[in-house]
């Protein structure tokens, strides 16, 4: 048992700092990618146990991005949490002191609309493909699609606060009708 | 901390002295905002924590009420810049500021600090939550909860999208829907690995934006 939880926890380390390099645009942005590895590649969640996963983050205050600490607590328990939370942080948060250091006035430089042009339309296509995987993953049915529609649209015209959507959203579930 | 200006301390502590800071003197290349003196190590702790746990999905919102209007710590202008640099830099936004921010005032301690200060507490409190979970999460009412809160965090999502997707067709642009699209087929319909679709799309639409600059732009 001991080793196999030592190479889970290898196995959490090493993917999580990994997938934190190619995480541009936000925690959410990485989701399908998560999904991907943990349900499809690893079994260590069910679609149901993603979407579960995902809303309690999103229920959480705080970084997108505490997902991931969710995801190794349900893979390995504490250890699991902490290694993959260190794991996601860690590699990003150094190479962000050093780049704060390098980049004076990066804002005015050419490089910044050009860069902003080029990662801008790439951000969007991942968190519409974040919006899309979580929907499957929660044994989707018209009335969950009907939620999603809703809250679409309300939070487009007016705003929203995310708890009033959730709260709203836990009381349709619960009467039956997710 | 002394000031070029021969001014009295009779200011009240409360009132941003437009005193020209002498602080910045350490190796960090943007200089301290010109403010009454720089935050500790305690007070930025507690600013990131309050960041942390006030905000619900998201948290730049509140990053830049409490940096800006509460603690003054940053100009609007200083709070553009080194956000536009943290969400072009891999990792969360809001981890990459926390780390900016405290290495200007405090160096390498400070970034330390500020980084706990937003990550400790929901860490904490996610932990609590999965534990609930583990126990209980097979409650049929719990799970149909749950399915709710998915749905509409997936609602929210494509509202942010669609909010930001308008400039996005300004002037007839072609490329930029184009590629966001590609990028959401190949991931959210596909389920392609993450690493290899972004190595080829960012290269790529860099590569476009550089070529072709946008046809309306003055």
């Amino acid at each position: 048992m001991k080793d196999d939880l030592g190479t889970t926890l290898l196995t959490l380390a090493g993917y999580f700092a990994l997938l934190s390099l190619f995480a541009i645009g936000g925690g959410n942005s990485a989701v399908p990618e998560m999904h991907r590895f943990a349900v499809d590649v690893q079994h260590w969640l069910t679609e149901r146990e993603f979407g579960d996963t995902f809303a309690l983050a999103q229920l959480t205050p705080g970084p997108n991005l505490i997902i991931v600490t969710l995801i190794g607590y349900h893979v390995a328990g504490l250890p699991g949490a902490l290694v993959t939370t260190a794991a996601m942080c860690g590699p990003t948060a150094v190479f962000a002191f050093f780049a704060a250091r390098a980049s004076d006035h990066f804002r005015e430089s050419a490089w910044y609309a050009i860069l902003s042009r080029g990662l801008v339309p790439v951000t969007l296509g991942l968190t519409a493909a974040s919006a899309a995987v979580v929907a499957t993953s929660s044994g989707y049915n018209w009335i969950a699609l009907a939620i999603t529609l809703g809250t679409a649209m309300t939070a487009f015209f007016v705003r929203v606060h995310p708890l009033l959507a959730f709260a709203v959203a836990a009381l349709l579930g619960l009467g039956g009708l997710v | 901390m002394t000031s070029s200006e021969p001014m009295t301390s009779s200011e009240p502590m409360n009132s941003p002295a437009p005193i020209q800071s002498p602080i910045g003197t350490e190796t960090s290349p943007v200089t301290a905002p010109p403010h009454q003196a720089q935050p500790t190590l305690g007070e930025i702790f507690i600013a990131f924590a309050k960041i942390s746990l006030s905000g619900f999905g998201g948290v730049l919102a509140w990053s830049r009420r409490m940096m800006v209007e509460e603690r003054q710590w940053l100009t609007p202008d200083e709070f553009n810049e080194t956000y536009a640099l943290c969400s072009f830099l891999p990792g969360g936004n809001v981890l990459n500021f926390s780390v900016v921010v405290g290495s200007r005032f405090r160096g390498p301690l400070g970034s330390l600090v500020a980084f706990a200060g937003l990550m400790g507490p929901p860490v904490l409190l996610v932990l609590i939550i999965g534990a609930i979970y583990a126990h209980y999460g097979d409650l049929p009412a719990l799970r149909r909860m749950l399915g709710g809160v998915a749905a509409a965090a997936a609602g929210l999502m494509l509202a942010t999208v669609a909010k930001m997707a308008r400039p996005l067709f300004h002037n007839r642009a072609v490329v930029g829907p184009v590629v966001a699209l590609v990028t959401f087929a190949a991931i959210g319909l596909l389920h392609w690995p993450l690493p290899a679709v972004l190595l080829v799309i960012i290269p790529l639409s860099i590569a476009l934006a550089w070529l072709r600059p946008p046809s309306g732009a003055a």
